[in-house]
């Protein structure tokens, strides 16, 4: 690791400041970064945590009815309170080891977006809001590929705001090495149709399944995704499976999120 | 009544309190007042011509005490390698020039160019980062029969190929052999993959070099299963140290599993530098240099046949493996696919005749070496896939085939140079079949089936040789080192014991299983008994621990030197009861006159030792301190069957093993608490084996697996509830204690049982594909599946 300064604001507006020193680089639960500073992968010259900043803890319901969940706030503690969004919150408790989940934070991953991650999952599955210190961005429009997303340079996720759907599910295959998911699919049912979002698989990230998402929407099965496909082609290939797999295991974890939601 | 103490009770691992707690020595905790630390600047190409090495930069940044590089290191010794094979024409081995630090040339990813000393390790870092490499990339060789084509790239320019040898085993029988196989009933072909697998002991590899200047005393301190060894090869053949002013010791250490025992460059650099530097040098590998500087396990590819007749006996066996050193000869590694490879391949059967051939192939990798089993797993893995094979070919069942054609009349000599001295396959195979409920199977599958999910059973039988010996013989077959053991038995005045054994734990649980073995002997309570190992300046030169070994061959001279300490105390024990020496007997922890009741404690007899008032000084030395070094007469075989049980999804190919079954006969068993556990763990690694760990290696020789993120290494959540027995016990015929050896059993005869269990699970759902690959990811058995 290389040496550098650590700022450790208690509000969101102090981290902001912060953030607008040279090379400053925001940390919230640091369960990717950290590793990273060790690997000298990178080499910011201050490191503004976001941990001590109590307006980004926490989950609550807001007036429209959301699940409101702090930016610093731990995948644990979704695990335990976000008890109005089970799926969310079973999401949550599968993320990583203890170690991870008592670290990590939701606007850490979602800030990251690994091409891997659950979170990405549940926010787009879920069609949720991204809250930043100066906007909210619809999750559609904000995951933008393979560790990239709409946010701006010193703009930090300050909260994630999940509309809460009839009936959800997270199904996963885990990467037997990293435990990340090789893919995972989150199927969330609202009165207005059905979302089905899909992390681990695809070249450009997360991404939504609309073809799986019509037929849901009209016959909330498994049995609907029948025949339905999606093609290897732009999907990860390495050592624990190739791209058709991935496509493959998109369409068995899609019915058994299905299965499982119904 | 299971005993409470000693031999056959499960004392409790004293040791285990300290480790637990926090408590434990380990390499890394050991801090030299002013000691510099060492930053290794490895290659992160495969193989190259090293240009120059340009420091100039570096030499003068902050905290940089002195950089080293290849050419500091000309006058210094090759790193050498312990085992010379000869080949099928009588000629020895291609052996290469083995640098502490590479010259001329990289040869593969992690070989260390250049050694930053500073007064931070940060700092060390620093200054590497400075350091400007002028490398010519060359083509790299990854694939062994590629390696051995003509005109292939040579990892070697003074080497003629990159064959390192082309052994055949025994050559004389190839002939006879062959025309087995033309009259042969029914042949059954098998070719696979034995997977290359990174070690990850849970404590990486540390070494701290020190120097005395007053001295002229050297001390490394290094995660060593032998420190012994390691003082011989580096003292003697690196540094020219003589071994009198070369201390080495490995302290607590926290798993080896093969990979520590082999002398590696940075304990010879911490030690060279330190002199230089004059000043105590550490290196504390991270998690990701093990990854690329540790050596490798297995990495076999082999095409296997076995010959049958008409009534399904099996008339011979004939194989061809490749077998990968890596880019360098580590310190045993010519002698795995050799001498404990090809001397296994009769297994538990009779087959009259079997011949191997093993080419040993330099690549553009890792060095490869020992790993738990070493060489056996790999014949245990052939064999029994084929045999498991041929019975399916054959439409036998493959419990039956294997019980047709066991060995059942010991001793029993195998057309591979070996005899076995005992073992019971039949009372272990009968253990398995009442443990695995085969019976109850059929209901088990039909549940899996109710799920969506396959379920397969798999067996395999095992043997292994283990206490590698005797020392006469390995140095006709190549070994450059004996193979005996060493203990010292010092007796203090007031008949505490302090036992100075040659062999090291790092984990087996040696402090409290000899603590039992000597009690026992004497009469006296475990807690009497200190072990001591792992220091060359107060343990007599021993060879260490591996090959299942310690209690075998080093509990053997332990039992030997605690008998000339009770051969002795008896005599001091008769003159103080004045009787006649044949009449004195030693039985919980007193002397006794035959047929009296005169009697005398131990630790009145020892203290008479240190105060010789009451003496005979005209007869005997006082003190009570004895030496025995034992050099066994043949290897133990310790055997077994085990069963498994998975299921299979087969909408993503994920299989979980359900049950295991291991049925183990290790002879006599001193703790058995420690042997179900040494059995748990090597089940562990087999299954991770058999499923999960992958080391993989690019065309271009990069290592894709060199870190957790995609080296899969078997968790509890992977592993079943084992149910282990070790009831069935030949004892050995050839050690005092009658044991044979339990630590690698588990990593040698799990992969088959598992990967038979798979293949089952496969043929049940509609899929005979022959053989599949370890490991057998998810992703493998949907392809072979959907193939």
């Amino acid at each position: 690791m290389y040496n550098f300064d650590v700022e450790m604001p208690t509000s969101i507006a102090d981290a902001v400041k912060a953030l607008g020193r040279e090379e400053a680089q925001p940390m919230s639960g640091g369960q990717t970064l950290i590793p990273t500073l060790k690997a000298r992968l990178a080499a910011p010259s201050v490191l503004v945590s976001l941990h001590s900043i109590p307006e980004m803890k926490g989950v609550c319901k807001n007036d429209a009815g959301d699940i409101c969940i702090g930016g610093a706030t731990t995948h644990a503690t979704v695990a335990a309170e976000a008890v109005d969004y089970p799926a969310l919150a079973s999401l949550a408790a599968r993320i990583g080891d203890p170690a991870v989940r008592n670290r990590g934070t939701i606007g850490g991953s979602v800030a990251n977006n690994d091409p891997s991650a659950c979170y990405p999952a549940g926010v787009l599955g879920s069609g949720a809001t991204i809250v930043t210190n100066n906007r909210e961005i619809a999750a559609d429009d904000y995951f933008l590929g393979m560790f990239e997303t709409a946010l701006e340079e010193g703009e930090i996720v300050t909260e994630v705001k999940f509309p809460i759907p009839e009936v959800a599910h997270y199904e996963k295959h885990l990467q037997p090495a990293s435990r990340f998911p090789l893919v995972a699919v989150f199927v969330a049912k609202f009165a207005d149709g059905v979302r089905v979002a899909i992390t681990g698989a695809s070249e450009n990230g997360v991404f939504r399944w609309t073809e799986a998402e019509n037929a849901l929407s009209g016959n909330f099965s498994a049995s609907a995704l029948d025949g339905l496909s999606l093609s290897g082609d732009k999907m990860i290939s390495d050592l624990h499976g190739s791209g058709k797999y991935r496509a493959h295991l998109c369409g068995v974890m899609a019915k058994r999120a299905v299965a499982a939601a119904s | 009544m299971p005993k409470d103490h000693g031999i056959g009770a499960s004392s409790k691992r004293r040791e285990d309190v300290r480790f637990l707690t926090g408590e434990g020595n380990y390499t890394d905790d050991i801090n030299v007042n002013g000691q510099a630390y060492v930053y290794f600047l490895r290659s992160d190409i495969a193989h190259g011509t090293l240009n120059s090495v340009d420091t100039s930069a570096a030499d003068g940044m902050e905290g940089v005490v002195k950089i080293f590089t290849g050419a500091d290191f000309e006058a210094v010794g090759s790193v050498p390698c312990g085992w010379q094979v000869t080949d099928k024409h009588g000629e020895v081995m291609q052996e290469p020039r083995h640098p502490v630090l590479a010259h001329g040339k990289v040869r593969h990813v992690g070989e260390p160019i250049a050694a930053v000393v500073a007064e931070t390790l940060e700092q060390a870092r620093d200054a590497a980062e400075a350091i400007v490499l002028d490398i010519t990339h060359l083509p790299a060789v990854v694939d062994m029969k590629e390696a051995v084509k003509e005109g292939a790239p040579k990892v070697h320019d003074d080497l003629t190929s990159n064959l390192c040898y082309d052994w055949g085993f025994v050559e004389e029988n190839k002939a006879a052999v062959d025309a087995a196989f033309e009259e042969a009933h029914h042949v059954t072909t098998l070719e696979l993959v034995n997977n290359r697998l990174v070690a990850n002991p849970m404590e990486p590899r540390v070494a701290v070099g020190d120097f005395a200047r007053g001295t002229g005393d050297h001390t490394l301190y290094t995660t060593s299963q032998n420190p012994h060894v390691i003082r011989l090869l580096m003292g003697a053949f690196v540094l020219g140290i003589p071994e009198h002013k070369l201390r080495v010791v490995a302290p607590d250490v926290g798993g080896g599993f093969g990979t520590k025992i082999f002398h590696y460059q940075e304990e010879a650099f911490v030690t060279y530098a330190a002199k230089v530097c004059n000043r105590a040098v550490k290196w504390t590998s991270s998690r990701s240099e093990a990854f690329m500087s540790d050596a490798h396990g297995r990495d076999h590819v082999t095409k296997i046949q076995l010959a049958l007749d008409k009534d399904n006996n099996f008339t011979a066996l004939r194989t061809d493996t490749y077998a990968n050193m890596g880019a360098y000869l580590s310190t045993f590694a010519p002698s795995v696919p050799t001498w404990l490879h090809g001397t296994l391949m009769a297994g538990n059967y009779k087959t009259p005749l079997i011949y191997v051939n093993v080419k040993a192939v330099f690549t553009n990798t890792v060095p490869v070496d020992a790993y738990r089993g070493a060489g056996r797993p790999e014949a245990t893995y052939q064999l029994e896939r084929l045999v498991d094979k041929a019975a399916h070919e054959l439409k036998v069942d493959p419990i039956k085939l294997r019980r047709q054609n066991f060995i059942m009349e010991f001793p029993y000599a195998t057309p591979v140079a070996v005899e076995y001295d005992t073992g019971d396959y039949v009372a272990t195979m009968d253990k398995l079949e009442e443990m695995a409920d085969i019976a109850g199977f059929k209901k088990r599958r039909e549940d899996s089936e109710a799920k969506g999910k396959l379920r397969g059973f798999g067996v395999n039988c095992y043997i292994e040789a283990c206490g590698i010996a005797p020392s006469n013989l390995v140095g006709q077959l190549g070994a450059r080192a004996g193979l005996f053991e060493s203990c010292t038995v010092r007796v203090n005045a007031t008949g505490g014991l302090v036992v100075m054994t040659g062999s090291h734990s790092h984990g087996q649980g040696h402090e409290t299983s000899f603590a039992q073995v000597v009690a026992d002997m004497i009469g006296i309570p475990e807690d009497m008994v200190e072990i001591v190992h792992g220091d060359t300046a107060n343990t007599p030169m021993g060879m260490g621990t591996y090959g299942s070994r310690s209690l075998a061959v080093g509990g053997s001279a332990m039992v030997k030197a605690t008998e000339k300490i009770i051969a002795k105390a008896t005599k001091i024990a008769s003159h103080l009861l004045e009787a006649s020496e044949g009449d004195v007997e030693l039985k919980d922890g007193a002397f006794t006159v035959a047929g009296t009741d005169k009697s005398v404690a131990w630790g009145d007899v020892t203290l008479a030792a240190y105060v010789p008032h009451n003496y005979p000084l005209e007869e005997i030395e006082p003190g009570l301190e004895e030496t025995a070094f034992y050099d066994p007469s043949n290897f133990t075989y310790p055997s077994g069957a085990y069963a498994c049980e998975v299921e299979l999804d087969p909408e993503t190919g994920q299989v979980t093993v359900e049950r295991f079954s291991a049925a183990d006969d290790f002879g006599n068993i001193v703790n058995p608490m420690i042997v179900t556990g040494q059995v748990h763990g090597g089940l562990a690694q087999g299954i991770g084996q058999a499923l999960l760990e992958n080391c993989a290696y690019d065309s271009d020789g990069q290592l894709l697996s060199a870190s957790y993120m995609d080296y899969a290494m078997p968790r509890a959540s992977d592993l079943p509830f084992y149910d282990v027995d070790h009831s069935c016990q030949t004892p050995c015929t050839h050690n005092p204690l009658g044991v044979k050896g339990c630590g690698e059993a588990g990593a040698i005869g799990s992969p088959p049982a598992v990967v038979n269990a798979v293949l089952d699970a496969m043929r049940s759902g509609g899929k005979d594909v022959g053989h599949i690959d370890m490991p057998v990811s998810p992703h493998r058995v949907w392809e072979a599946m959907n193939s």
